[in-house]
């Protein structure tokens, strides 16, 4: 049974995690994930989930408890944003590594420097080579959807690897939305009993966990983690048809809009691939043939699919809503040129820079991307990295 | 669901040893079995090696009391040899020896004169 109801996205995802009831959830409060905690810390005061909530002093103890209970056997989850991802940074590689399937929401938000609570994606991508699946969400339903799905990708034995599902600070964490939410036991039949592997509590099964790996294995290991990478993108796309079987809507690791026959197209991350989608549509009205093309998935990053997806298209504009100081452009940027580098030589990809710090991406300025990339498909040259409502 | 290639997961072996593949090691590092340090090729860590001379040695075995690795193997309440797959080369065992039957010399003159050995072989 689906019922449409209306909530913001920290709502969806807590309510997500109540219908999973997860055995462990350490977490601290920080702005905007706030409400994930707040919300869900009521559903245990409430008893409406047997979750063993564990209010920690900081993100780094908040991502070690899960780790520890991760370890024990237990489905642990955290949820951050910003400053706490930063401090929870050392103990999310231990994750990954320790291959332990913690699912954890990350609300997106600039990083201080200078202090600022608004949404941009430096938190995320601060931890893109950590070993963390990392899933995107463009409104409050794919926050939902993709928090469901994340566990069923994590504790696939193919992956056993953490997923960071991220949603846009304010504009999506805190904006009501409407969208369509699965009754419990559909959500918890599709989700399904956690059976760990190898657990610590296993008292018949005795076994060491985060062991010391000198030059002799480490590498051994990491490559381990980058075939479970490897593995995930089948994993992820698995259980987005399963997922379509339940609620009607398929997820894969990309989604294309307009790109069938489109001779440019933007790249966009989150809630800004709606504004983007929006623009797209006024514009094919004029008759221009634009498309975006959304990754949900960023970790993995789907080569293959945005170099095929892509193949046609004259000019690219990849929207990053971080930097990464290289003077080269943003962090997407650079996989996106990575991937089309052996496509063919004439396909133009330049950066555009925008949102940092929570600052609106208008319909101006992607009306401004597609009419530039018009330009460029004209034969005219442009900046390779530009910045979009910058006062410049 | 697929669920075949053993993708990433590692094994459970319970014994690891030096030369296994990324693919046939244990997932994590995680270790099944209890007391297997003892497989752990610790002597490749070694830069100079203790050499014994049978003719100095007094049995005192005052290099096996001494021995924080355990690589001096006694036999029949004798100095036997040295485990050289854990000896680390710290030297105490010559340092104690109170008659200097063992002697640290140089690994890389060890592989020399093994070389040397295999030309005249």
């Amino acid at each position: 049974m689906k019922t449409r109801v209306a909530l913001t996205g920290n709502e969806a995802i807590a309510h997500a995690m109540k219908q999973v009831n997860p055995d462990v959830v350490a977490a601290y409060p920080i702005t905007p994930q706030t409400e994930i905690v707040q919300i869900f810390s009521s559903f245990v005061a409430n008893g409406q989930v047997d979750t063993e909530f564990v209010a920690v002093e900081s993100e780094h103890s908040a991502m070690s408890a899960a780790i520890g209970a991760a370890a024990a056997g237990a489905r642990a989850m955290t949820a951050t944003s910003s400053q706490g991802l930063a401090l929870m940074f050392e103990m999310v590689y231990i994750a990954s590594s320790m291959r332990l399937p913690i699912v954890f929401p990350v609300v997106n938000r600039a990083l201080s420097g200078p202090i600022n609570i608004h949404c941009d994606h430096s938190d995320a991508m601060g931890l893109r080579d950590s070993g963390v699946i990392q899933l995107f969400s463009e409104n409050a339903q794919e926050a939902y959807d993709n928090l469901i799905q994340a566990f069923r990708i994590a504790e696939h034995p193919d992956v056993r690897l953490p997923v960071m599902v991220n949603l846009d600070g304010f504009i999506t964490s805190h904006a009501m939305d409407v969208l369509e939410v699965l009754d419990d036991e559909t959500v918890k039949n599709f989700v399904g009993e956690y059976k760990p592997e190898d657990y610590l509590l296993d008292a018949k099964n005795p076994i060491s966990m985060g062991n010391l790996d000198l030059y002799d294995f480490y590498f051994e290991h990491r490559r381990q983690q980058t075939a479970a990478m490897e593995a995930a993108k089948e994993v992820i796309k698995e259980v987005g048809k399963e997922f379509a079987k339940i609620s009607g809507r398929e997820y894969g690791l990309i989604e294309k809009y307009h790109l069938d026959d489109a001779e440019v197209a933007v790249i966009v991350l989150n809630s800004a691939a709606g504004t983007a989608k929006g623009t797209c549509e006024e514009l094919r009205k004029k008759g221009m043939k634009v498309g975006v093309l959304k990754p949900r998935v960023y970790r993995p990053f789907p080569h293959e699919e945005i170099k095929e997806a892509l193949k046609n298209v004259k000019a690219v504009a990849v929207m990053d809503r971080a930097e990464t100081f290289s003077t080269n452009g943003g962090p997407m940027f650079q996989e996106v040129r990575n991937a089309l580098f052996d496509l063919r030589g004439d396909i133009k990809v330049v950066n555009y820079i925008y949102g940092l710090g929570g600052r609106d991406l208008l319909v101006e300025h992607v009306e401004k991307v597609y009419n530039d990339l018009y330009a460029i498909k004209d034969g005219k040259s442009l900046n390779t990295v530009n910045y979009l409502g910058l006062r410049e | 669901m697929t669920s075949n290639k053993n993708f990433g997961s590692g094994t459970r072996t319970t014994s690891v040893k030096p030369g296994m593949k990324w693919w046939e090691i244990t997932r994590a590092g995680n270790i099944y079995s209890p007391g297997n340090s003892k497989e752990y090729e610790t002597g490749d860590w070694r830069s100079i090696r203790p050499v014994w001379n049978k003719e100095k040695c007094i049995n005192c075995l005052i290099c096996w009391r001494y021995c924080p690795d355990s690589s001096i193997i006694v036999e029949d309440g004798k100095f036997g040899q040295i485990d050289y797959m854990h000896c680390k080369g710290c030297g105490i065992c010559a340092k104690v020896c109170p008659v200097k039957a063992i002697e640290m010399k140089p690994e890389d003159e060890t592989e020399k004169i093994k070389e040397v050995g295999a030309d005249e072989n």
